[in-house]
């Protein structure tokens, strides 16, 4: 297979405060109607003395035309899913994102909606919301649940502090202080844990990658709130012990939390509720097709088995002889974590994936994904250098995640050098040095969205980059050079004689 | 299934047999041995489908046509309102290479959103009249949250103050992520003819342990706060930190916080380019001042203008990581990952297009049209707009007698209009009042409309 020359867009585009000149403008705000003018006259007479903006906002002054390029510009020079080749983002799930999704998406009965409108106005709007809540539960097994988190990372948090509630209301919020959490979590947990109030402990994965039983039954007891955990786990392997974990858990008192973040493994497989789970969250983003957006908008949604249902956010949607109403009668809520319902327009995407695929091809999806993954990692361990650390013959789900130690030893590349050089083939990076466990890590999601031939364009270009790391060390961690830019200032960008996060602070430094 | 999915590529037979071949398995389930028997699920996932896409678009857009049609935007706002998108924020936000990309993590192959992202940043400042804005919290509610923890890092204080005119649903949002941090919400009174923050009740709530002092501009009920410089005063000679949330488009007409003393500015960015969406997703705005120390408690992400390192070239990049909970994990200022990126992107689209005789022409067409209705309303018999003396920029109070909230409510529908939004359970004190909202949405007609539907229900 020969490589594509792969060369990105760069339009060295000024800031858009450096385009334009005075008095342009890019919209045509209407206007007042001429009577309406005779009634209110001069509405800058009226702002109390003193609240009057005297000096317009600097905003740049640019016409139509000009914003639309520059725009347009700018997203040249950016890599997506639907504009690449393959983005094999570790825990990402970067898969396609259906264009189906955003035409229902921007449906004007969906864009056009208030949130505080009557029930009575909005019952296409609620009872998508209650079918698609329903789906995301039979995917999980879980008996009830909220859509309100915007994103994964709210999503626990939400679900700490249903933990929490639920320990409140057992007169235990003193005693039950900790949450544990595998060295192989994502970052968010811990932070999500803390920021509910918790002290966090960790324990140590097996040699399976999986959590060591012993250590911990060593670190369960009263003080114990609950359990973290991912699985399949961060190393895409899933923990055959979950069942003995979930009972060393409950036996102490805890409760189980699933990260949902590699639900894209098992939906139809097998399902958090049943592996003895009282909380999930999914991230629509991931599983459910929803684009990433650049860094967000994503969802949420968390579930629970009905133990917790009494401290769910309000309101819950109800159904009662197909009229679809908001309830807020729940006595013992965490009260809110959204202003309004979450990223609803994100849920229409999900709720039209859900669809596409319906209950057997979610399953295909998750097969797909696993097969598409273990085609990858077997390939890919095969390549010099690189190795397949933890759960030695074990099958991987949705990732898998690479070493490059021998690589680095050997060369003196390391997975970064081979992340950034796989750029310069227009593939998108893995994730690098996630999980902590894993030296010189490189993780690897295809998705079950990606072709075969994709996947061997991946693997072909890990194959080159592999040899040249042997042969011409410094042209890999030289890379990127086909990219808009090379390597970046990082230094530079956060100290604090040179951090510049606005025009206005630009604007004041020397040239 | 039966045939090949479209987004499944590998669904056709022979490819899969390859791929098993490959790496020598086979059926499926054999990737699936570490999964114990008894947790295996047997059934079929009750989910409908799958459909094909015209089907699909049938389904959901049938299920969507149930939403009732409005003879103009609904007179709601509250933290979410009825503005103009302009045709080229959507069309900037629906290219692929934004909307299907992922947080630049590789900042040489996304310089695109990185700019696009810094220039948010840079626009919301120039609005607000801060140095420094983050790249989005998931929205106003869960800004001030985080604001209220931010201060209660910077000041070791745990008491923040807010007014006791505030959404309901945003305060229960900031109790939901101040309470397990220890912080103590407290709401400050208000003056019954003008609505204005008391002043001296703020002063006696003042104490050793007031982390921060909290103002919405303008208030939840419409009307502008004017007392802004004494609050800020208070405020900073207790060594607080003065926080005020706004809404983005009274800032062509009204002073932006930066002018007055806040040291962070919050508020809910979705009049800036973002459709209503029945409340998401939404903006959070953040924004602080150029302090340092201020700068490292921030949550969020932050994009930075830099350098190439192998040429004089300007370049973007993530910075000040080790703020984030990917790099410090239980240590970091927040555990926010996925934010509200492509809205902040059509932030960025918006103000660019609007520039500054946008956001001030805008600002004021506003305003008038509020002024206008609030007139026409205020002249219904029975009818007082608004309840509170002050002036008021786009939201208003309006008081019914002899006739409920929800019995107007329900007679506008019925003539195809939506009324303002009830307080009655939410501030039970103001009686049968309602929180309307007028934009540039609505028309001299369309306000006329409203008058005359009202006049109409309330004759019965």
């Amino acid at each position: 297979m020969t490589l594509r020359k792969y060369r990105q867009a760069d339009w060295e585009e000024p800031l858009i405060f450096e385009l334009g000149r005075e008095d342009r403008v890019g919209f045509d705000v209407p206007s007042l109607e001429p009577e309406l003018i005779d009634a209110v006259a001069d509405i800058t007479e009226f702002v109390p003395s003193g609240m009057l903006r005297t000096k317009p906002a600097g905003l740049p002054e640019v016409s139509e035309i000009e914003v639309l390029r520059h725009f347009i510009h700018l997203s040249q020079m950016n890599y997506g899913v639907s504009s690449g080749i393959i983005y094999p983002l570790g825990s990402c799930t970067m898969k396609y994102n259906p264009v189906v999704n955003e035409v229902l998406a921007g449906h004007p009965k969906m864009t056009e909606v208030h949130p505080e409108q009557d029930e009575s106005s909005v019952q296409g709007m609620l009872e998508f919301l209650y079918k698609l809540k329903s789906g995301f539960l039979e995917v999980t097994g879980m008996d009830d649940g909220t859509l309100q988190p915007a994103a994964g990372a709210h999503g626990e948090y939400t679900g700490i502090l249903l933990i929490r509630a639920y320990h409140q209301n057992h007169g235990e919020l003193d005693s039950r202080t900790e949450i544990i959490i595998p060295d192989s979590a994502h970052g968010t947990n811990p932070a999500s844990a803390i920021m509910a109030g918790y002290k966090t402990v960790e324990v140590p994965s097996n040699e399976d990658g999986g959590v060591d039983l012993g250590a911990l039954k060593s670190v369960v007891g009263p003080q114990t709130a609950g359990l973290m955990l991912t699985n399949p786990n961060t190393l895409g392997i899933f923990d055959e012990n979950i069942a003995e974990i979930a009972a060393i858990i409950h036996e102490v008192g805890g409760l189980m939390y699933y990260d949902g973040a590699n639900l894209n493994a098992v939906m139809g497989k097998c399902r958090p509720g049943d592996m003895g789970f009282d909380v999930v969250h999914v991230n629509l983003h991931k599983t459910f097709s929803t684009p990433h957006g650049g860094g967000g908008p994503g969802s949420g949604p968390v579930g629970v088995k009905a133990l917790l249902a009494d401290y769910l956010p309000v309101p819950d949607i109800v159904e009662s002889d197909g009229i679809y109403s908001l309830s807020y009668d729940k006595p013992k809520t965490i009260g809110k974590v959204h202003g309004y319902h979450g990223n609803t327009n994100v849920m229409l995407k999900a709720y039209t994936y859900m669809l596409s695929l319906g209950g057997e091809g979610l399953k295909e999806a998750s097969e797909l994904a696993v097969l598409n993954s273990n085609y990858v990692a077997y390939k890919l361990k095969e390549l010099r250098g690189l190795s397949l650390p933890f759960g030695e013959g074990k099958w991987r789900m949705h990732e898998a995640v690479l070493s490059a130690a021998e690589m680095e030893a050997d060369t003196g590349v390391r997975a970064l050098n081979v992340s950034k050089k796989l750029l310069d083939y227009g593939i998108h990076a893995p994730t690098t040095y996630f999980p902590l466990i894993v030296p010189e890590a490189l993780m690897v999601e295809p998705t079950e969205t990606e072709p075969i031939e994709a996947l061997d364009e991946f693997i072909e270009a890990v194959k080159e980059i592999s040899e040249l790391a042997y042969s011409d060390p410094e042209e890999v961690m030289n890379a990127p050079k086909n990219t808009t830019i090379g390597k970046l200032d990082e230094a530079k960008a956060a100290h604090p004689k040179t951090i510049c996060l606005s025009w206005r602070t630009y604007c004041t430094m020397a040239p | 299934m039966e045939k090949p999915h479209p987004y499944l590529p590998n669904s056709a037979p022979d490819v899969k047999e390859k791929m098993m071949d490959d790496i020598g398995i086979k059926s499926i389930d054999e990737l699936y041995s570490d999964v114990p028997e008894e947790l295996l699920y047997t059934g079929t996932l009750d989910i409908p489908g799958p459909y094909t896409e015209w089907e699909v678009r049938r389904e959901v857009s049938g299920i969507l046509e149930k939403n009732t049609s409005l003879l103009c935007p609904p007179f709601l706002g509250g933290g979410v309102w009825p503005h103009y998108v302009p045709v080229v924020v959507d069309e900037i936000i629906h290219r692929a290479e934004f909307l299907t990309s992922y947080t630049p993590y590789q900042p040489e192959i996304t310089q695109g959103m990185l700019q696009v992202i810094f220039e948010y940043q840079s626009l919301l400042c120039e609005l607000v009249g801060m140095e420094v804005g983050n790249a989005s919290m998931y929205d106003w509610a869960s800004a001030l949250g985080e604001a209220a923890r931010m201060t209660s890092r910077l000041t070791r204080k745990s008491t923040f103050l807010v007014p006791s005119i505030i959404s309901p649903s945003r305060l229960a949002v900031l109790k939901s992520y101040a309470e397990p941090a220890g912080i103590k919400t407290v709401q400050v009174d208000y003056d019954k003819t003008t609505g204005l923050l008391d002043v001296e009740d703020l002063k006696e709530n003042m104490d050793d342990d007031t982390a921060g002092v909290y103002i919405e501009n303008p208030s939840y009920l419409g009307f502008i706060e004017e007392n802004v410089e004494d609050i800020a005063e208070v405020a900073h000679d207790s060594k607080a930190l003065f926080v005020v949330g706004v809404d983005p488009i009274s800032l062509g007409l009204i002073k932006p916080p930066g002018e007055y003393g806040a040291d962070l500015v919050i508020g809910e960015g979705q009049p800036l380019g973002n459709h209503m969406n029945y409340g998401g997703p939404l903006l959070g705005l953040f924004a602080c001042k150029s302090d340092p120390k201020m700068i490292r408690q921030m949550p969020g992400r932050l994009i930075g203008l830099t350098e190439a390192l192998d040429r004089p070239k300007r370049g973007f990049t993530m910075t000040l990581q080790t703020r984030e909970q990917h790099i410090r994990r239980k240590k970091a200022t927040s555990n926010i990952c996925s934010n509200q990126a492509l809205c902040a992107a059509a932030g960025a689209v918006y103000l660019s297009l609007m520039g500054p005789q946008g956001m001030k022409e805008l600002s004021e067409v506003v305003a008038s049209r509020a002024r206008y209705a609030i007139r026409r309303i205020n002249n219904l018999p029975g009818v007082r707009a608004p309840i509170f003396s002050s002036f008021h920029f786009k939201e208003f109070t309006v008081r019914f007698s002899g006739i409920t909230v929800e019995e107007v409510n329900r007679g506008l529908l019925d003539r195809q209009l939506h009324g303002g939004k009830s307080l009655v359970n939410e501030f039970p004190d103001l009686d049968e009042t309602a929180l309307y909202c007028v934009t540039e949405l609505h028309t001299k007609k369309d306000i006329d409309l409203l008058v005359s539907s009202l006049a109409e229900v309330l004759e019965g």
